[in-house]
């Protein structure tokens, strides 16, 4: 217990920082005109995603008593809502994801989700780069290593892989011509089966280190593997409307230009089902109000940010341990 | 065989026919990728570090490597002779393997021999050793603070830099990875 008290008092001026920020993250949703949203945290449906995985929650309370899990994010009864018609709406609560424990993660986080229906993903881009302003403002003290004082670059995924890891990717190509093209540029692409496998070798070993080093980095124009919920993009099918920010080796926020194709998305939902099934993963209820709804929405961009990670990035903490009171250990 | 849940510091595994030991490790997970494990490995043999990440799930083949606390007794040719300190089995490691331990290695000390598919293959010295000088020019009493230092002799025929001060049969403590002098611990 003692060491609990030390402990805690040791976190008070991060978790004060922590308060501050999320206040005015909050006070500038309400500035930019967002609606705040409270979506579920137990859903029928927490996501198809491969390499997402959903805590189980118990059961509905209807006659089915279907199984309920916590959502991994708000993003699916967040579009049912753009299908309404909303507009523009933000939500900052928790999410969880198992087994994620590391310094960048924790089963239980606080994420910001937002919207905005009819903008371009520069809109959310732009966003961010204001939301991460106000975090810093709000966190009072500075983070020496960390430069607000430019635009955030922006670049493409394609770009960043062929500077750092001398690899041409096209994103259409096959799983074979890929790792090849990582063998040829010296990475051991050994026992990587799929092309996302394969890309996030090159990824992890050749490129994501060397993002946003100094300043905040947008990368856009995602391959159409890696696309998830996002569209297409009408100059160029290979690649889709999605980016991710990175900031000082952290992976900030993924945003998406959201797909409303309610077939295409069905059949990504499926061949992701099939998916899991086949590596024997827990394979979740499609949600059928969410394909029902995606016809009804506009085209709209939108985005979730790690909140616990901003916090870490503003203050300059390593671990997310130090932004968060308690962790999944300490409960 | 292991896999990537198993990583913890200091586990041992074979990588491209060399044994090596996991020094760092992290968990991390590109968004909409599959989770890896960062890791920092040494090769037992060379001492050199790599990088490698791990897909979860991978699997892992151990290495088959023990260390074991022995006492180095002789030096015998081109061999030195230890001696397993709860066994008493003796066994003799030639000079490559020793390498520039030995400078820093006197008689009778206890060293950790790494054994790779039973075979020693590199020894490690304890971080400190105390040791008296054998041979310095003789000492005098002047300005300590200067930080002037002299070169002076240990059993093992190894040249330590000490301050003016120090006499033959005074014992001193030496950092071994280093080689530096470190303090007196008692004069001659």
């Amino acid at each position: 217990m003692a060491d609990e008290r030390a402990r805690l008092a040791g976190r008070r001026g991060a978790l004060e920082a922590r308060s501050r920020i999320v206040r005015a993250a909050r006070a500038w949703f309400e500035q930019e005109g967002f609606l705040e949203v409270e979506t579920p945290a137990r859903v029928r449906a927490p996501g198809q995603e491969i390499h997402l995985d959903a805590i189980a929650s118990g059961s509905g309370s209807g006659p089915d008593g279907d199984a309920r899990w916590l959502v991994t994010s708000p993003e699916y009864h967040m579009k049912r809502l753009l299908g309404a018609g909303f507009e523009r709406i933000a939500q900052i609560g928790k999410a969880w994801r198992a087994g994620e424990v590391g310094p960048h993660h924790q089963p239980e986080f606080l994420i910001a989700e937002w919207y905005r229906a009819g903008a371009p993903l520069t809109a959310i881009a732009d966003d961010c780069e204001a939301l991460v302003h106000v975090a810093a403002r709000a966190a009072g003290a500075t983070n020496a290593a960390l430069d607000l004082s430019g635009p955030f670059e922006r670049t493409t995924v394609g770009e960043v892989v062929k500077l750092h890891a001398g690899v041409t990717l096209v994103g259409d190509e096959s799983v074979d011509a890929l790792a090849g093209k990582a063998r040829a540029a010296g990475i051991d692409v050994t026992g990587r089966a799929t092309w996302d496998d394969v890309f996030f070798q090159i990824w992890l070993d050749r490129v994501e280190p060397q993002l946003g080093r100094g300043r905040p980095t947008f990368v856009f124009d995602w391959p159409a593997p890696l696309g998830a919920l996002a569209r297409r993009k009408t100059d160029d099918p290979r690649l889709v409307e999605r980016f991710e920010l990175y900031a000082n080796g952290l992976e900030l926020a993924n945003a998406f230009g959201e797909l409303t194709d309610a077939d295409e998305q069905r059949a990504r939902f499926l061949d992701e089902s099939a998916t899991r099934g086949r590596l024997g993963k827990t394979v979740y209820a499609l949600d059928e109000r969410l394909l029902a709804a995606l016809p009804h929405m506009r085209p709209t961009s939108g985005v979730a940010l790690g909140m616990d990670r901003l916090i870490m990035l503003v203050l300059g903490a390593a671990d997310i341990r130090d932004v968060v009171a308690f962790a999944d250990d300490e409960v | 065989m292991y896999d990537t849940s198993d990583i913890r510091k200091g586990l041992k595994i074979m990588l491209d026919g060399s044994p090596y030991t996991v020094v760092e490790f992290q968990f991390v997970k590109p968004g909409k990728g599959a989770a890896f494990t960062r890791t920092k490995m040494k090769n037992l043999l060379s001492g050199g570090v790599i990088e490698r990440n791990l897909r979860s799930g991978d699997k892992l083949e151990p290495a088959n490597v023990e260390t074991k606390t022995m006492q180095y007794l002789y030096k015998e040719a081109e061999s030195y002779v230890f001696m397993d300190t709860t066994t008493y089995d003796q066994v003799s490691i030639v000079e490559a393997t020793i390498g520039d331990s030995r400078d820093f290695m006197p008689e009778n000390i206890n060293v950790e021999v790494l054994f790779f598919n039973d075979r020693a293959v590199g020894v490690s010295l304890p971080n400190f050793i105390e040791q008296a000088i054998v041979s310095t020019e003789p000492g005098f009493k002047g300005d300590t603070s200067t930080g002037a230092t002299k070169p002076a002799k240990i059993s093992t025929g190894a040249q330590v830099n000490v301050p003016l001060f120090i006499n033959v049969g005074d014992v001193v403590k030496i950092d071994t990875r280093t080689g530096d002098y470190l303090e007196r611990l008692s004069r001659a």
